[in-house]
């Protein structure tokens, strides 16, 4: 008997250059003349044309549809995916982004052909300085950490304005996402870690100890990645100030504190914004997202350059070169990913400012209602009020079943569910990272709890079923380690008969 | 709250079993001091609202303009099923493949565009995709210096001025410089000015960095600006427009050691800037220095072929302020889109576009220069020129009011050349029609005698 598969439901796909076939293929363009590159050198010229799949408009729809089918989306089921934020994406954000008004703009029209989209640009930014507390904001860098080495660059000027160049370090908490130091380093800086306390904020005391003159900036992720508020903040930006440097703080958890804290308001240097977190843009299979900046009033000059500004009469116009001549500069092409930052607007004024304090208040009530359901059954090691997020283990389970975060991350999939982030942040041991989100049903989190219970029941029962799982998906645990130690990164070129023909 | 689930009923519930009376309870954490009450911010849209309003934004854009405006970003023919397979949910609304079992989809196609861009750049190792073609270039600049240990880049003066500007912010707060490699007046870069640069043996070069096309749409001789880089034992970087891959040489084939570019012409809209899609490709032997994530094949506990993340010790969730780069979120739904047009062209539909834009631009090209605006440099090109027309950025302005964009007054580029602020730089693709080529130059007769007169 031949393979059996079925005919609905996800399926594992061959890839496109299995499917090629020479002479299949659409044809999408006119034929351009014989003559078309007679102008250009031979050795200019590609000997070859390029090994690329050829296959048909049903092969190739099937090929990525039935693929899609091989995803977890959330479009398709609940992703507590702590510190990624995976509330609903909504559908007119969708439609929006394709109007074709804001799809086919050509980013170097002169300003008066984008007026619709500087205008969207302008009232963004001031949006998000009401949020943020900030004076001002730039909408280019392309994602969080890019946001994050912006705000750095910015912080790395304003000592340089003062004649203060001896500035070296850049402080995180051990808690920190690893973005932090990662950008630290490119911007050229030293990283010094400071411990948490025992209650999961920044250990004041070696905090003190760390900073000096050779502070450039603490990053600080508040809430941090523990889902808790840093209660000591105003300690903590008091002591930062003190010896004369800014404090960033990384707003990868701004949808628990919206209209609660606004981190301008209270002292904060810098943020940035995840808008592919915090406002629901669509996460893409990892991007593209958007990573705003707001900044107060030290770091107002050193902005990227072009902003957009808005003129007495009305009409909006992009920064000329040269007209700042303190910015930074650019850190990207053009002014942002506007695409992103369109969805972001109208997700913005679908909720208005009250909507978004009530985006937070039902985002922590959801994590802190989770938080209660799984007490008693897995280790919550930081047991009190927290945000949108907790951190819950399976540290207990492990000593007594062998069964690890891991194993019941998995075994998670089986229940329907998407694993939270697992093994972060880095302090708690067999953490797992529980983040519901604002969007998700009562009966869901309710389901979800339930799941977490049983797998932890199973643990004990069966652990065999939970080490081996998942057992429901299209694949089961991957071999990692050959991958790493052989890297495959592309399938073999195409070799002889199968060469394309030049037409 | 308009996406919401939660009943009154429902956050009753929740609180009970918290033992809580109002949700401010859940907020006594943030510092009486600090706390926020609330946002002085217009109240919600419902939705037939805010559709009206963002389309009536849409509408005061104009992309209604005869268009000939290129310079790094390019308008093409997209077939209609890419956008149909990229608006899908169960791909948008995933989230990095950190959990592959469930993953395979996203992971495959990244499998998928890393093994088309492989073949049409002709280096191994091609990122997942980084954020656009001026980080992907600032990227490679820093994989020269770590990967040599020297700490001097030569980038071009005709790579685009704003993947040279991104590429000196990245820089500048480091202790490594960027300088810039002249062009000759045939819009070429100038490699005897290269040749001197790589001769300063005191201070050994890491990287050389050349465009192809180039900013002005020239062609450069590559091989020969790859060898001299490599014989000062440096190493060598493309910057490459993807679709003149199917007609152009491929960075692997004269010794580029990475290519870097903007991807947007695979099947991305212009959407004024982004999202777009970095490219950055490199031979095996940098294989750990690109940043970025990568897709590997392998297979799972029953044998069966799947994809994964892999060789994750150089990203910054592991290695932290070792790592590669800080580079987490990345731009795979763009690369995804350029995975599915590359599919939907095949090679000859590539092929084709880029020939017809090349076509088009030599019509063009003969237009413009019987209506009094010849070309400024006369080394060769693909599909994208500048040319002289005196008063440009004037004339540019006047011809808008007539409906042609007439490509980049490259005065805004370059204002302080006393040749090129005369330029506009002006494209050709396959979606340019004779008749709008015609009405081009056609006007720009027109403009050019009245501002005469």
């Amino acid at each position: 008997m031949t393979d059996l598969r079925p005919a609905v439901g996800p399926v594992l796909q061959p890839t496109l250059d299995e499917l090629s076939r020479p002479g299949r293929g659409v044809t999408r363009v006119p034929h351009p003349p014989a003559d078309a590159l007679a102008g250009i050198p031979a050795e200019q010229l590609r000997a070859r044309p390029p090994a690329l799949p050829e296959v048909d408009e049903p092969e190739a729809v099937r090929h990525f549809v039935n693929l899609s089918h091989l995803n977890f989306a959330v479009d398709t089921g609940f992703y507590p995916l702590g510190s990624c934020t995976m509330k609903w994406n909504p559908k007119i954000n969708e439609w929006a982004a394709r109007l074709p008004g804001f799809a086919d703009l050509h980013p170097l029209v002169p300003d008066a052909a984008a007026q619709g989209t500087l205008q969207l640009l302008w009232e963004l930014e001031q949006w998000l300085c009401e949020i943020s507390g900030m004076r001002a904001v730039t909408l280019q860098p392309a994602a969080g950490a890019q946001g994050e080495l912006t705000g750095i660059l910015m912080v790395r000027a304003y000592h340089r304005s003062r004649g203060d160049v001896e500035r070296s370090e850049i402080i995180v908490p051990d808690s920190s996402h690893g973005t932090n130091p990662a950008t630290a380093s490119m911007a050229g800086y030293r990283t010094v870690t400071v411990p948490s306390d025992a209650r999961g904020g920044v250990d004041l005391v070696a905090l003190r100890a760390a900073l000096g003159l050779r502070t450039a900036a603490l990053m600080l992720t508040n809430p941090s990645t523990l889902g808790l508020f840093e209660d000591q903040v105003v300690e903590i930006l008091e002591a930062v100030h003190a010896v004369g440097a800014l404090a960033y703080m990384d707003g990868a958890n701004f949808n628990a504190v919206m209209g609660t804290f606004r981190p301008g308001a209270a002292g904060f240097d810098a943020m940035h914004f995840n808008t592919h977190k915090t406002f629901a843009t669509p996460h893409g299979g990892g991007g593209p997202g958007s990573g705003p900046v707001a900044v107060g009033e030290r770091l107002l000059p050193f902005l990227p350059a072009p902003r957009v500004l808005r003129e007495a009469d009305g009409s909006f116009r992009l920064e000329r070169p040269g007209e700042r001549p303190a910015s930074i500069g650019r850190v990207r092409s053009y002014v942002g990913s506007v695409g992103v930052l369109v969805r972001a607007y109208a997700y913005l004024r679908a909720h208005g400012g009250s909507g978004l304090r009530e985006v937070s208040e039902d985002a922590v009530l959801a994590a802190n209602y989770l938080r209660h359901r799984l007490r008693g059954t897995y280790d919550i090691p930081y047991d009190r009020v927290c945000k949108h997020e907790f951190v819950a283990s399976s540290a207990t389970l492990h000593r007594e079943t062998g069964i690890r975060t891991l194993d019941v991350a998995k075994r998670l999939i089986d229940h329907g569910h998407h694993p939270p982030t697992i093994y972060f942040p880095l302090i708690v041991e067999e953490a797992m990272l529980i983040e519901p989100t604002e969007t998700e049903a009562l009966e869901t989190l309710d389901d979800f709890a339930d799941a977490l219970v049983t797998i932890a029941a199973e643990a004990h029962t069966d652990p065999d079923a939970v080490h081996t799982a998942p057992h429901t998906a299209p694949v089961r645990r991957l071999d990692e380690a050959t991958a790493a130690r052989q890297p495959d990164l592309h399938w073999r070129p195409m070799t002889g008969a199968e060469m394309p023909c030049p037409d | 709250m308009p996406y919401g689930p939660h009943t009154p009923a429902d956050r009753a519930r929740m609180l009970a079993a918290l033992g809580m009376r109002s949700v401010d309870e859940l907020f006594d954490d943030i510092p009486a001091s600090v706390r926020a009450h609330g946002l002085d911010l217009p109240g919600p849209e419902p939705e037939q609202e805010l559709a009206s309003r963002l389309r009536e934004l849409a509408a005061r854009n104009r992309v209604d303009l005869v268009s000939f405006l290129g310079a790094g970003v390019y308008r093409h023919y997209v077939p209609a099923l890419v956008d149909q397979v990229v608006s899908r949910g169960e791909f948008a609304t995933a989230y990095t493949p950190y959990q592959p079992e469930i993953s395979q989809g996203t992971l495959q196609t990244i499998y998928e565009y890393q093994s088309m861009l492989a073949e049409l750049t002709g280096l191994d190792v091609v990122s997942a995709s980084h954020y656009d073609g001026a980080t992907a270039t600032a990227e490679a600049a820093l994989i020269c210096l770590r990967a040599t240990g020297r700490d001097r880049v030569l980038v071009s003066a005709a790579v685009h001025p704003q993947y040279q500007a991104t590429t000196h912010t990245y820089l500048d707060g480091t202790r490594f410089a960027v300088e810039p490699i002249p062009t000759r007046p045939d819009g070429s870069t100038d490699l005897d000015a290269l040749s001197r640069l790589l001769a300063d043996g005191g201070r050994p070069v890491a990287g050389v960095v050349l465009a192809q096309p180039n900013v002005f749409g020239v062609l450069e001789s590559m091989a020969e600006a790859s060898r001299l880089a490599h014989a000062a034992g440096a190493l060598f970087v493309a910057v490459v427009e993807p679709v003149s891959l199917a007609v152009l040489a491929p960075p692997g084939a004269y010794g580029a050691d990475i290519a870097a570019g903007e991807g947007q012409p695979l099947g991305l809209p212009l959407g004024y800037g982004g999202p777009y899609l970095g490219i950055l490709a490199a031979t095996t032997a940098l294989t750990r220095q690109v940043p970025g994530r990568l897709v590997g094949r392998t297979t799972d506990a029953d044998g069966r072929r799947a994809f994964v993340m892999t060789l994750r010790a150089r990203e910054q969730d592991i290695r932290r302020e070792r790592a590669a780069s800080n580079i987490c979120t990345n731009q795979a739904l763009c690369a995804l889109t350029a995975t599915v047009y590359l599919a939907a062209m095949g090679p000859h539909g590539l092929r084709d576009a880029a020939a017809l834009g090349a076509a088009r631009a030599r019509e063009l090209e003969r237009a413009l220069a019987a209506a009094g605006a010849p070309r400024i440099h006369d080394a060769p090109y693909l599909n994208e020129f500048a040319v002289r027309v005196p008063g440009a950025p004037r004339i540019h302005a006047a011809l808008l009011e007539r409906g042609i964009l007439a490509g980049l007054p490259l005065a805004s580029w370059f204002p302080d050349d006393p040749v090129l602020r005369d330029g506009l730089l002006v494209c050709a693709t396959e979606v340019t029609r004779p008749d709008e080529i015609e009405a081009f130059a056609a006007a720009l007769a027109g403009v050019t005698a009245e501002v005469a007169a």
